[in-house]
């Protein structure tokens, strides 16, 4: 299995760490070709608007394309990218989930926080969740699972294939999400 | 700042990297700036090489400049405060800046102390020379470090010399035997904690960004494949002739570090750089990578 980890900007080193924990081969993806035999791609956490525009022509596409039959995990502004719509401002995405997002909806950096979050079964307990400049799902489709949620907004959205964290588990010393990710491939 | 904002801090580091982070003067560089793809932009009230032409002292910048320029990018905005000067920077974590750079390129504040950075909310960038300086920075609370290079020259040769130290130091401390690492703390002038773990991980506690002398994308790439995490660039695109151009190959080259191809086509018909300062015109008292220690 060979998971590969969008690396044009942002978070990208520690997803790679995290999967080697794992034991499992990845891949550094900055263009078209290096998503070919890939199982799956995590979107990192960094500048979405940055991601948008670093990415050439056809990329975006072919991670849309990607997406039909292999599964997304979009990570803080991976989350915003893989969204359906984006405002605060508004801008493209990929519509992987039915999902709004609204960018730094919690303010600057004295605004990011660190809370304990329950995810009941689908995890098996509660994780420290660490939120940087972080954006809020402030709408979620009714073909959409919500696995949990801070104060009534949605951290962690997925369906049969694809799955958003507004948080970051890749700066925890924990391995339990992109492990819940990898199970979604085994699907 | 305690352990939790710590994590949140050098966080917000990481989020930076695979970069680059721009200078900007006023609203309309810093919309060229992210429009450009730069991951942050750094507001202050006159580049490096206009602060190195203009001479006297410089201070933090007006706090009004800062807010506007915050208002007119989603990307996070850092600002910088003269080493030591810790109420200009308790007014910049007020203000709600997201990263502080207390930076050499300002006239330092104090002769003998830098902030401590353990008592803000706000995380800080600092400058490094050698691995020494580098987690001195870190002892004292900053959640990224940059080289200094010298800044305002568009000459490379200073940051390659202070990443390749960085680089050389960290690896021996990997090497060496574990009895001589207390002798090579003392050499450093470095925590021996800190030391200690560099030792054993192979890795700096916080991320490592170039800075000082970018002119070109080809600078900002050779920063990249000699180990650096981002990168800054200050006088480089707005003293270009055409910053809009620059900055968007300075991306691409930063993104693209390792393709060679890529690198070519945004180097082509760029225009003309920055103007520059070679180190022998330069007095050792003219050089900003001294201040601080």
């Amino acid at each position: 299995m060979i998971i590969g980890v969008l690396a044009l900007q942002g978070g990208f080193a520690l997803h790679l760490e995290k999967l080697h924990a794992l034991n499992i081969e990845t891949k550094r993806v900055v263009c078209e070709d290096d998503l070919k035999e890939l199982h799956g791609l995590i979107i990192p956490g960094g500048e979405s608007s940055t991601i948008l525009r670093t990415a050439q022509s056809g990329l975006l596409q072919a991670i849309k394309e990607f997406a039909h039959s292999r599964p997304v995990w979009g990570v803080c502004a991976g989350c915003v990218l893989i969204a359906s719509e984006v405002v605060n401002p508004e801008q493209m995405s990929l519509g992987l989930l039915d999902i709004t997002v609204r960018r730094n909806a919690y303010g600057a950096q004295n605004e990011s926080f660190i809370r304990r979050i329950d995810f009941g079964s689908p995890l098996g307990g509660d994780f420290e969740c660490i939120f940087i400049r972080a954006p809020r799902i402030t709408h979620v489709g009714k073909n959409e699972t919500t696995v949990a949620t801070d104060r009534d907004d949605p951290v962690m959205v997925e369906n049969k294939l694809h799955m958003a964290t507004t948080f970051h588990p890749e700066l925890s010393d924990k391995l339990d999400f992109h492990r819940y990710f990898l199970r979604k491939i085994a699907m | 700042m305690n352990q939790e904002q710590r994590k949140l801090n050098v966080g917000l580091a990481q989020m930076l990297c695979g970069g680059v982070i721009m200078d900007v003067t006023n609203k309309d560089q810093a919309k060229i700036a992210e429009d450009a793809g730069a991951c942050s932009v750094m507001a202050l009230e006159k580049i490096p090489s206009d602060i190195r032409r203009d001479g006297g002292v410089a201070r933090m910048s007006d706090p009004e400049l800062v807010l506007e320029i915050k208002d007119a990018v989603s990307i996070p905005v850092m600002a910088k405060v003269r080493i030591g000067h810790f109420v200009e920077a308790q007014i910049l974590q007020e203000l709600g800046i997201d990263f502080i750079d207390e930076s050499e390129v300002l006239t330092p504040a104090d002769e003998s102390n830098h902030i401590d950075k353990w008592k803000f909310r706000s995380p800080f960038v600092c400058g490094a020379t050698d691995l020494g300086e580098l987690l001195r920075r870190v002892a004292e609370g900053a959640s990224m470090i940059r080289t200094k290079g010298e800044a305002g020259t568009g000459n490379i040769v200073e940051g390659i010399r202070h990443l390749r130290t960085i680089t050389r130091e960290l690896k021996l401390l990997t090497q060496i035997d574990d009895s001589e690492l207390f002798a090579e703390a003392k050499r450093l002038k470095a925590p021996i904690d800190f030391v200690r773990n560099i030792a054993e991980t192979g890795k700096l506690p916080v991320p490592n960004f170039a800075a000082g002398g970018v002119a070109t994308p080809a600078d900002a790439a050779m920063l990249m494949q000699l180990g650096a995490e981002s990168v800054f660039v200050g006088s480089g695109i707005f003293r270009s002739s055409d910053p809009a151009k620059f900055a968007r190959a300075i991306v691409e080259a930063t993104t693209h570090f390792n393709d060679p191809s890529i690198i070519l086509k945004v180097s082509r018909d760029l225009g003309v750089p920055m103007p520059s300062i070679t180190m022998e015109s330069l007095a050792e008292h003219q050089k900003m990578q001294h201040r601080g220690w």
